[in-house]
């Protein structure tokens, strides 16, 4: 299964298993599509089904959403620029940008606790109606992701300082920064039809 | 919990059930430990990434799982020939019924159609194995330890009881308590996120290694139907993933998203259910479509007629199994705009599917019919399945369906779908491709008995059900009254002959392991496709030459120009995957994870997913690339199997 | 694409620009503008597709010649918001436009059926 093997071009689509791994890795992500987008049915289905506890508009606070969003949005940028000084063949960028942008993602999660223990106190949690439950659990479903996704690559940040870059290293780098921006385009809508909607409603 | 509890007691039934259990996994033991077999059991497949042997292990698993279904069914059966039976309590009965549909849907008609996926496909497009052997592992472990997982509820814990559609509010934790509900729950998740592996794996082994030269549309047609039906994989079960997550959630954890309770809309589940479970239905027909028609186009002799309209109709009907879920609860009160709509999207899936009995009968017309046993399954199915079909259109007009809905009308509906349908390939597939499995094939006398009884059985079975369905009775009722008792006998008598038939079908793999005579060539049936190129038994690497494909039907045109897949000069080594534990120790962490999580061990849950996840990072830093078999072994395999 | 080997990113930080100005635009267009909720609603939707097709193709190399996959990510991608929208819109649609939102029952035939087979299901 070693056949077509390339000369030239990105390090990670060199060997046909890379390009297969790349390719089932988008495959995933559209599935992952439809994942979010069944929770986002829900939240949308439940939304205002908040029974006795309160509403979204009385809790949410756009400064630390903003905050987060720009936590995300900018730890984003990064990882794209992790990958490219990766096919600069720089090890030593790509490292330093990677951890950059877990440093973010860290950021991120830090917040969206802070933001859950607040819920909590006010007296909203999972149990309290319908509308918290979905909101909980899609929120909560995309902070387990990026909780992942930094378990993932801090095993990539050893494996790279171990082995440096070769088409198997690369192609995982690749991979997860798919899996990154994916994250933020995640977060892209519950910032748009949880947070803002929610105020805005 | 005391001890009583964690096994289900009182009835005597399920003492037999555990006394066999208990015989059965004894000697399972005593044999594999006599014939010091735990050595090979692990090598040869425990830790195999092997598409074939892992095919195998699906169809062995789905049988066992038929069987279990089967008897599921025989036993209601028994309960519903006379009123007032009491074989089966109310309880019980419910309990029957619900594991009976989950077990034939998610354990025996998908594995079964995968585990014929995972043997052909990559045979099919002349490729060496699948894009990730190792997923591929994962995939079965997973679904192996999902189905064990639920079909253990049967003595621990107690069952399931609220259909297999579970309808909330009956199936939440207020109405149905207890680990019943959880084993549905985890045991589903646990196999679903194996078919959701398996749809990716396949989509990429399609789209990247198809032998060179093999263009899109010059695919065997039971490789299109793989591709398509790992699309709608992809896309149908993220949502059961996230329906079965909140309901677990909802039952465990206390969330009220299907809840009667802070505001929960119990419809909800009703509505994410049939958005992957409309995609299913389709799931497993589509491949069994795939395999009539190979065997149709085999056994008549001729190129499959309209090609690119089965094609198109399979991607048609894809696309459309997406917009028809509502018309599994119309009478759940959307009203009549959103009932049209949807009514009307479900009679469109009539026109391709259609197309495609039209083409079969193209096929079939003027060819030169050889009646073997595959083909008489296929040739059964195409009427059987056109009665299914045609009062499924009666069922898709939402007017009429408040008369027909939950009675036993939609049962001899979907079982006429389903059985002529799915389980018909099945066994038609299994018969087709048996001597590429096992390097004999099946007996013919013994097969077309076996298909007789079974075939006839199925119509004895559940024709009637139309009728008693008509007069009133409704589904998922455990006592009949006295007016419905004579088409319900003649359903029980039904019943079992196809029992009866299955197993004669079994009866024929032992015989023919003992006294059919061994293939020797690898192409037993005259096939077309590139599967029957290789030699059987088929070596681990598939292909020693992968050939250049240039038209529909690879291997008549290799045939024809006398070519075949050991091209000596043109040796070189090949490279393929290394065996490993890892996917097994990993799916049976997950079992024990599932299980704690089933019986709300939080303890045990956790414990075991961290060990998941160490299992994860262990995989990470795993960078076995596999071996390369050297030019010498291919030849000397290539020669002995092919007696050169 | 000289934006893989260049020095300097270029089109990582235009996309980054255009990300951190879409994010400001559909924050003042929910919380600072007096536009109607609807058209709200509408236009922060459309600003956030905008920039999900901005990660997709700027940041994510969604296509790319030398991945050899052809068109393959972008029309499951593409597949993947198709399934997502029928969900999204299908979920509401069924849901919302027969008997409206819990509260506001209008008595009809629809809502007694409803009861009945909730009845019916229960007994079973």
């Amino acid at each position: 299964m070693s056949a077509h093997e390339l000369k030239s071009g990105p390090l990670e689509y060199r060997s046909s298993q890379g390009r297969m791994n790349i390719l089932g890795f988008w495959i995933f992500l559209a599935a992952e599509i439809v994942l979010f987008s069944t929770l986002f049915a829900t939240y949308a289905v439940l939304f205002g089904r908040t029974a006795n506890a309160p509403t979204p508009g009385e809790l949410f606070e756009p400064s630390t959403v903003l905050v987060m969003t720009f936590l995300l949005l900018i730890s984003s940028f990064t990882c794209g620029i992790a990958v490219h000084e990766m096919r600069r063949g720089s090890v030593k960028g790509l490292i330093t940008w990677l951890i950059i942008t877990l440093v973010l993602g860290l950021g991120f999660l830090g917040f969206e606790i802070y933001e859950f223990i607040h819920y909590t106190h006010e007296g909203v949690t999972l149990q309290s109606s319908a509308y918290w439950s979905s909101f909980f659990i899609l929120t909560g479903t995309h902070g387990l992701h990026v909780t992942l996704g930094i378990g993932w690559a801090i095993l990539l940040l050893i494996q790279l300082a171990k082995r440096g870059l070769t088409p198997v290293t690369s192609r995982k780098v690749f991979i997860i920064s798919l899996y990154w921006h994916f994250l933020d385009v995640i977060w892209i809508f519950i910032f748009t039809s949880v947070y803002l909607i929610g105020m805005v409603v | 919990m005391q001890l009583d509890e964690f096994f289900v007691t009182g009835e005597p039934l399920i003492y037999g059930a555990m006394v066999s259990i208990a015989l059965v996994t004894a000697a399972i033991i005593f044999i594999l430990t006599y014939f010091k077999k735990w050595g090979w059991l692990w090598r040869e497949w425990l830790t195999t990434v092997d598409h074939k042997k892992i095919g195998i292990m699906y169809i062995i698993s789905a049988l066992a799982m038929l069987f279990r279904g089967g008897m599921d069914a025989l036993m209601m059966r028994i309960q519903l020939a006379f009123p007032g039976m009491n074989f089966l309590n109310a309880q019980h009965y419910d309990e029957v019924f619900t594991t009976h549909g989950t077990v034939m849907i998610i354990f025996m008609a998908m594995p079964f159609l995968i585990g014929l996926m995972n043997i052909v496909v990559p045979l099919q497009i002349g490729a060496r194995d699948v894009a990730f052997p190792y997923l591929n592992a994962v995939s079965f472990w997973s679904f192996f330890f999902g189905a064990m997982l639920f079909n253990i509820s049967f003595v621990i814990g107690g069952s399931p009881d609220a259909g297999w559609t579970s309808y909330t509010p009956l199936a939440g934790a207020a109405m149905s308590p207890g680990p019943g509900q959880n084993f549905y729950l985890l045991g589903l998740q646990l196999s679903g996120i194996g078919t959701l592996a398996t749809g990716i794996n396949f989509m990429v082994t399609i789209l990247k290694m198809r032998a060179p030269g093999m263009k899109m549309f010059q695919m065997p047609i039971f490789s299109w139907s793989t591709l398509v039906t790992s699309f709608i994989i992809v896309f149908a079960f993220p949502i059961l993933t996230v329906a079965l997550a909140l309901m677990t959630i909802d039952r465990i954890f206390g969330s009220q998203f299907f809840t009667l309770t802070g505001e929960g809309m119990p419809m909800m589940w009703t509505n994410l259910f049939w958005m992957w479970g409309h995609p299913e239905v389709y799931i497993v027909v589509l491949p069994a479509f795939g395999i009539f028609s190979e065997i149709i186009s085999t056994f008549a002799r001729k190129q499959l007629f309209g090609y690119k309209a089965m094609v198109w109709s399979m991607i048609v009907i894809a696309g459309l199994s997406f917009l028809v879920w509502v018309h599994h609860f119309f009478t759940m009160g959307m009203g009549a705009f959103v009932n049209s709509v949807f009514s009307i999207s479900t009679m469109l899936i009539a026109v391709p599917t259609g197309v495609k009995i039209f083409n079969w009968l193209g096929t079939l017309y003027k060819g030169r019919i050889q009646l073997t046993t595959p083909m008489l399954w296929s040739l059964a199915f195409i009427p059987s399945f056109v009665i299914g079909g045609v009062t499924g259109v009666m069922l898709g007009m939402a007017a009429t369906d408040y008369q027909y809905h939950n009675s036993y009308f939609l049962v001899a509906h979907f079982h006429y779908v389903l059985i002529a349908g799915t389980v018909f390939a099945c066994f038609a597939g299994l018969v087709y491709w048996y001597p590429k499995m096992f390097g004999h094939k099946l007996n013919e006398r013994i097969g077309k008995w076996s298909l007789w009884f079974f075939v006839i059985g199925f119509h004895v079975c559940f024709f009637p059900q139309y009728f008693v369905g008509l007069d009133g009775m409704p589904r998922r009722v455990f006592t009949i009254i006295p007016e419905w008792m004579p088409l319900n006998v003649i359903s029980t008598v039904g019943a079992f002959g196809m029992g009866m038939g299955f197993a004669i079908f079994v009866y024929n793999i032992y015989y023919s392991l003992r006294y059919n005579e061994r293939e020797k060539s690898g192409d037993s049936w005259d096939g077309r496709t590139l599967e029957w190129a290789t030699p059987t038994p088929v070596p681990f690497y598939n292909f020693a030459t992968v050939p250049h494909v240039e038209g529909l039907d690879a291997y008549l045109i290799m045939k024809e120009k006398g070519q075949t897949t050991f091209d000596e000069a043109n040796l070189k080594p090949i490279h393929m995957p290394s065996n490993t534990g890892q996917p097994f120790i990993m799916m049976s962490i997950m079992f024990v994870a599932s299980f704690g999580l089933v019986f709300e061990w939080l303890w045990m849950a956790i414990a075991g997913l961290i060990g998941v996840i160490v299992m994860m990072a262990f995989r990470s830093f795993d960078y076995n690339d596999g071996f390369y078999v050297k030019v010498d072994e291919i030849k000397r395999t290539e020669r002995s199997a092919r007696g050169l | 694409m000289a934006g893989h080997t260049g020095r300097f990113p270029v089109k990582h930080v235009i996309g980054f620009i255009l990300s951190i100005a879409l994010t400001l635009l559909a924050l003042w267009a929910a919380l600072g503008s007096d536009l109607p909720t609807v058209w709200i609603i509408v236009s922060i939707m459309a600003l956030a597709i905008i920039q999900a097709g901005i990660q997709l193709f700027m940041f994510m190399h969604m296509i790319e010649s030398e991945s050899h996959n052809g068109h393959v990510p972008w029309n499951m991608i593409f597949h993947g918001l198709v399934l997502a929208a029928i969900v999204v819109a299908g979920s509401l649609f069924t849901m919302y436009s027969g008997h409206g939102s819990g509260g506001d029952h209008d008595g009809d035939m629809k809502h007694e059926q409803q009861q009945e087979q909730h009845e019916g299901h229960t007994e079973h």
